[in-house]
């Protein structure tokens, strides 16, 4: 019997841990005249696919948002925003993952705001390395757009020609470090 | 469940102060509820003076703030907006930012005023700025216009429909506070 595994389709086979020192969680979102970039500390995911139905889950802890200022973070965690005291976190939860070579598409459930919505991630996947201290990685980096009114993130404040100052469009990044569970 | 009312217009006849009580008569019994009385004493805010201890007017109001579950401010409209007085101590309260008193608390907004349009500009403002300071604002709008005509003798609103609205309200406000308290949440207290 002979098995034939298409490596450009399959997910690496294992349980992935998500390394939190080197992985970002966050956003981009246009304000004012430039882009905004912010990104979450507190951040957990992990890849498991070691099964016929791989998964992919994520969360990031609202509280740890990381903007270098405490008190624009402070609003940030306002109920203007995202509520930090009532909905504690964001969530992703996968239902698909599919691969064709480097890239993969993952569809699933985002939460933001305690409001639940269908998202498709796109991006890369790296291929297992053997880093210096002997551990199995890969990497994922992902991504999708979002318009935040749908979670009912819905600050805002006109400028002087009529405009909003804050898109509603926001893109979610995540770049996402694994190490294979021993 | 406390409930802290705090009326944006001073005088002693003020009509913000009568929509304060006539919420006082649809609260549910079990609630303390106190009409705070210091709001005058609060001085001009200058960031000089922003410094612990506070002065005592501040202290006092930022306290009956953090003790409360719930607040209902009542503002009257000083053209098309918010009174000084109450933005001023508002700015006391929210200082700091990250710690305020304000933070999280579920506030409800109404207003009275002599017009037709019961502060409707004001209210809409007020809630503006509770929001950046990071409160629980609630659903809701209140809007007493032409407010010399609208009180009871018993001091309730005569219109059936805005004492609807105000039941509404109220009842907004403790649900967000009830909310609150079932998730264990502390209130920040300064």
């Amino acid at each position: 019997m002979s098995i034939t595994t298409d490596s450009t389709q399959a997910l690496p086979v294992g349980n992935w841990q998500l390394d939190t020192v080197h992985s970002t969680i966050g956003f981009e979102v246009d304000y004012l005249a430039g882009v905004f970039r912010g990104q979450f500390r507190d951040v957990e995911a992990k890849l498991e696919a070691d099964g016929a139905s791989p998964a992919l889950t994520g969360s990031a802890k609202v509280a740890s948002v990381d903007v270098r200022d405490e008190n624009f973070a402070a609003h940030l965690q306002s109920p203007d925003f995202f509520d930090a005291e009532r909905y504690p976190e964001l969530g992703f939860e996968s239902n698909e993952i599919e691969r064709a070579d480097d890239r993969i598409t993952v569809r699933g459930g985002i939460t933001i705001k305690g409001v639940e919505k269908p998202v498709e991630l796109t991006g890369t996947l790296v291929d297992p390395i053997t880093d210096p201290y002997g551990r199995e990685r890969i990497s994922l980096k992902l991504e999708t757009t979002v318009d935040r009114t749908d979670f009912g993130v819905n600050w805002n404040v006109p400028l002087p020609d009529g405009n909003p100052a804050l898109a509603n469009e926001v893109k979610l990044e995540a770049e996402l470090f694994f190490v294979k569970e021993a | 469940m406390k409930v802290l009312g705090i009326s944006g217009s001073l005088r002693s006849g003020s009509y913000n102060r009568q929509l304060l009580r006539a919420a006082e008569e649809l609260l549910p019994a079990e609630v303390e509820y106190v009409v705070y009385d210091g709001l005058k004493d609060v001085p001009p805010f200058d960031e000089d003076d922003d410094f612990e201890p506070a002065p005592a007017a501040v202290t006092a109001l930022r306290r009956a703030i953090g003790e409360a579950d719930a607040v209902l401010i009542a503002t009257p409209e000083y053209n098309s907006s918010v009174p000084g007085v109450l933005k001023n101590a508002l700015d006391w309260v929210s200082r700091p930012i990250a710690t305020n008193t304000l933070r999280n608390k579920p506030v409800a907004v109404v207003g009275a005023s002599t017009g037709a349009f019961g502060a409707v500009w004001a209210q809409a403002e007020l809630r503006k700025v509770l929001a950046a300071i990071g409160a629980r604002v609630v659903d809701g709008e209140v809007a007493v216009g032409h407010a010399p005509t609208r009180f009871a003798e018993d001091g309730r609103l005569e219109d059936e429909q805005l004492e609807e609205q105000l039941q509404e309200t109220i009842e907004a406000l403790l649900a967000e506070a009830e909310a609150r308290a079932g998730r264990g949440l502390t209130n920040i207290r300064s």
